[in-house]
């Protein structure tokens, strides 16, 4: 059984329709990436997998390990291990990154039947997950993304996907706006949660994070449907002859 | 989406949380016939058995209560009073004699605590908290009074201070908040029928958190509580208040006055967490919370400290206010006010600065929901004198829903060219981005608001005393763990 089954999935905004029939099967262990101009609908399908609610889903329908995704709550998605690193990560002044986290590891833990992790184990496994990534302790007593610059907040994002160990990540270019150094960071983070028992949705503009995160799938996005799916060549040869040759095919 | 919660339902639901701590115990109260006369005053001092100067203080309030008028410049509303249909004094009726140990309290009244979430018995043997408990307008049971009596530090009810200890009552009663201040101070002083009195001796350090909680239980029995603390040369001491009350219908006047008098480099912390009641969703009932709290910065380096979490009530009207007389003292201002439904907050601080290089910080979190109005309302005055001044002020105000409001109205006012002042203010609202951001890491809508809002508050909540930090959550319904401190 595949882990995520996307059928036939409309949505739109304020009644106007942004996907107009996406088909997704992404199987465990895999990484996808998905391409695209802007307004093509990425961001939207990413946003609609997490569950926010100003989008509205017309037609079509969501399995995330043969469970109807779309009945479920953001937060019981969350639980089930469907995480979403966000475009712009959002502030939440007073309130530590490590306070945050345990929270959220804790909220999935007991989700799970798991013991809730106490201060101190959840220290110890950060500080683990922090070298993973190259990051700095003092990251966890910072408020959650308060003065942050970009680069940071992407990384926060990726260390929360590494402590939250999702089954199904959704990077929402998470690559917009970071230096070379910050996305190779950011890539080596991806790459080192790359495992059999889960798989990775990245979501992109530019092919460049690709040249770091090899996929094992690329789709193309254009006006609200997938117009070409292939391996990672599909990504080079975009980069090679842009998107409006494609756009041009789709309008055809 | 099939997702059938709105992002501002949680919300809703959140702050829409009926009051948990509504009961009535059934206790027989003794209470004066209503209204309020000479004579009524006299038979409070009578069944006081008060001093006479108690007795003439009391009337010259009164005489002077009846030549003012009740202020209505504050941002709030509400159907003019009766005085004269209010009972001025109730007392339980089985603590006509006092009881020598808790043993001999009413058990009724021990399990009106026990619900309250605080059973004295526990507090004193495992917490280290004297306990000074007002039911109505008597004291109950003050507790640990001889370890404190050790280090020569009086903690007692009102009445008893005023039988005991009458000299110290005469010398300081008044001495910050007189009886001419304010129309509720005012009728204040003519009828206040009990509170806590607290002196710490010269050079002393109080070694607990000296703790006083207050319920209101009689049916249309105004509160008039009075309290004084005093600390001497170098001492310190840390009070916690803390209040809670019964369901009701009709709205409850409580006006009370607080007085802190700190000398040379002396210390007075004194923590607040209100939880009376507020009113039901209609905007029905609630405690009238008019209150005048205001320290004596005295003595050189002294440092009075007030914060307060104010979650309860229908109305709200106080200011704790510090008078910086001595060079080098130190006022603080700490507050979170809370309105939902259609609760209505005005409140703030008044720093005065007249001493030396005095300093003052205020630090206000406005948290307004449902239909709730707060406003921050705030002076900071600098006199000719107080060469080298510095006031630091902050005003945050958090908007939860499109129907509350928050106003914030500073005053400032500097006859010192020497003074620094700085004054930062925000307004923002609880977004649907941090919402959604919370939710999409696994918290639920309730426990998102929480944490924003305990984010939010931060600031005051590390001022609080551990045990009220407790409190606080519960209030708030907000995880204070892991980020306390």
């Amino acid at each position: 059984m595949a882990l995520l089954e996307i059928k036939n999935l409309h949505a739109s905004v304020a009644g106007r329709e942004i996907l107009r029939g996406i088909d997704l099967v992404m199987e465990a262990g895999e990484v996808h990436a998905i391409m695209g101009p802007n307004g093509s609908g990425k961001s939207t399908l990413a946003q609609v997998l997490a569950g926010r609610d100003t989008y509205e889903v017309t037609e079509g329908e969501i399995l995330y390990d043969g469970k109807n995704l779309l009945e479920l709550d953001p937060e019981e998605r969350a639980r089930e291990g469907v995480f979403m690193a966000f475009q712009y990560p959002v502030e939440i002044p007073g309130i530590s990154n490590s306070y945050f986290l345990r929270a959220a590891l804790n909220a999935v833990r007991k989700h799970r039947g798991l013991e809730e992790l106490d201060a101190m184990d959840f220290l110890a496994l950060a500080r683990e997950k922090l070298k993973l990534l190259d990051m700095d302790p003092t990251f966890l007593n910072r408020a959650v993304n308060v003065g942050f610059s970009g680069g940071e907040k992407k990384r926060n994002e990726i260390l929360q996907m590494a402590v939250l160990e999702p089954r199904l990540a959704i990077l929402d270019e998470t690559d917009s706006g970071l230096d070379i150094d910050a996305l190779k960071i950011v890539a080596n983070g991806v790459n080192a949660m790359r495992a059999p028992e889960r798989a990775i949705l990245v979501v992109t503009h530019y092919q460049r994070l690709l040249n770091y995160i090899v996929p094992d799938r690329v789709h193309v996005l254009a006006g609200g449907r997938i117009v070409r799916s292939g391996d990672a060549r599909l990504a080079e040869e975009l980069e090679l002859s842009g998107y409006a040759s494609l756009e041009a095919e789709v309008a055809a | 989406m099939p997702n059938p919660t709105s992002q501002s339902t949680p919300i809703e639901e959140l702050v829409s949380q009926e009051y948990k701590w509504g009961f009535v115990t059934d206790v027989e109260a003794d209470v004066v016939p209503k209204g309020l006369n000479e004579d009524i005053i006299r038979m409070i001092s009578a069944k006081k058995h008060e001093p006479e100067f108690m007795l003439e203080w009391r009337l010259k309030a009164y005489r002077h209560w009846l030549t003012m008028e009740e202020p209505r410049w504050a941002n709030v509303s509400y159907p003019p009073i009766d005085y004269q249909d209010i009972s001025y004094y109730a007392a339980p009726k089985t603590l006509k004699s006092r009881p020598k140990s808790l043993d001999e309290v009413d058990p009724e009244i021990l399990r009106t605590y026990e619900k309250l979430g605080i059973p004295l018995r526990e507090q004193e043997i495992l917490a280290g908290v004297a306990v000074d408990a007002v039911f109505d307008s008597v004291s109950v049971a003050t507790t640990m009074k001889e370890k404190l009596a050790e280090l020569g530090i009086i903690f007692c009810s009102f009445s008893e201070a005023v039988q005991e200890h009458p000299e110290l009552v005469e010398k300081y009663l008044g001495t910050v908040v007189p009886y001419t201040d304010n129309f509720f101070a005012a009728l204040n002083s003519a009828v206040f029928s009990d509170g806590s009195f607290c002196y710490v001796p010269k050079g002393v350090r109080c070694p607990v958190e000296l703790s006083t909680y207050f319920r209101i239980n009689a049916k249309d029995t105004g509160q008039f509580e009075r309290t004084l603390i005093i600390a001497d040369d170098g001492a310190y001491v840390s009070y916690l208040e803390g209040c809670t009350a019964p369901m009701r219908d009709s709205n409850q006047l409580h006006a009370a006055v607080v007085e802190l008098i700190a000398h040379d480099n002396a210390t007075i912390k004194y923590s607040t967490v209100q939880n009376w009641y507020p009113g039901d969703k209609e905007g029905k009932g609630g405690i009238y919370n008019f209150v005048t709290k205001r320290g004596k910065c005295l003595g050189v380096n002294s440092k009075i400290s007030w914060t307060q979490v104010e979650t309860g009530s229908a109305i709200t009207w106080k200011y704790p206010s510090c008078l910086l007389i001595g060079d080098g003292s130190v006022g603080e201002f700490y507050s979170v006010a809370i309105t939902n439904h259609y609760q209505q907050a005005d409140t703030g601080t008044k720093m005065i600065h007249i001493g030396k290089n005095t300093r003052s910080t205020i630090v206000s979190k406005g948290i307004s929901a449902g239909y709730g109005q707060n406003t921050y309302r705030g002076m900071v005055k600098i006199m000719k004198s107080a060469e080298g001044a510095r006031n630091y002020s902050q005003c945050d105000s958090m908007l939860i829903g499109d129907k509350c409001g928050a106003h914030t109205v500073p005053y400032l006012e500097v006859r010192n060219s020497t003074a620094q002042i700085e004054h930062e203010a925000s307004t923002s609202k609880i977004g649907e981005d941090q919402i959604f951001y919370c939710r999409q890491r696994g918290l639920s809508s309730e426990d998102a608001v929480s944490m924003i809002v305990h984010g939010f508050c931060k600031e005051v909540f590390r001022e609080l005393p551990m045990e009220f930090a407790v409190e606080a959550q519960k209030l708030l319904g907000i995880s204070l763990e892991g980020s306390v401190g």
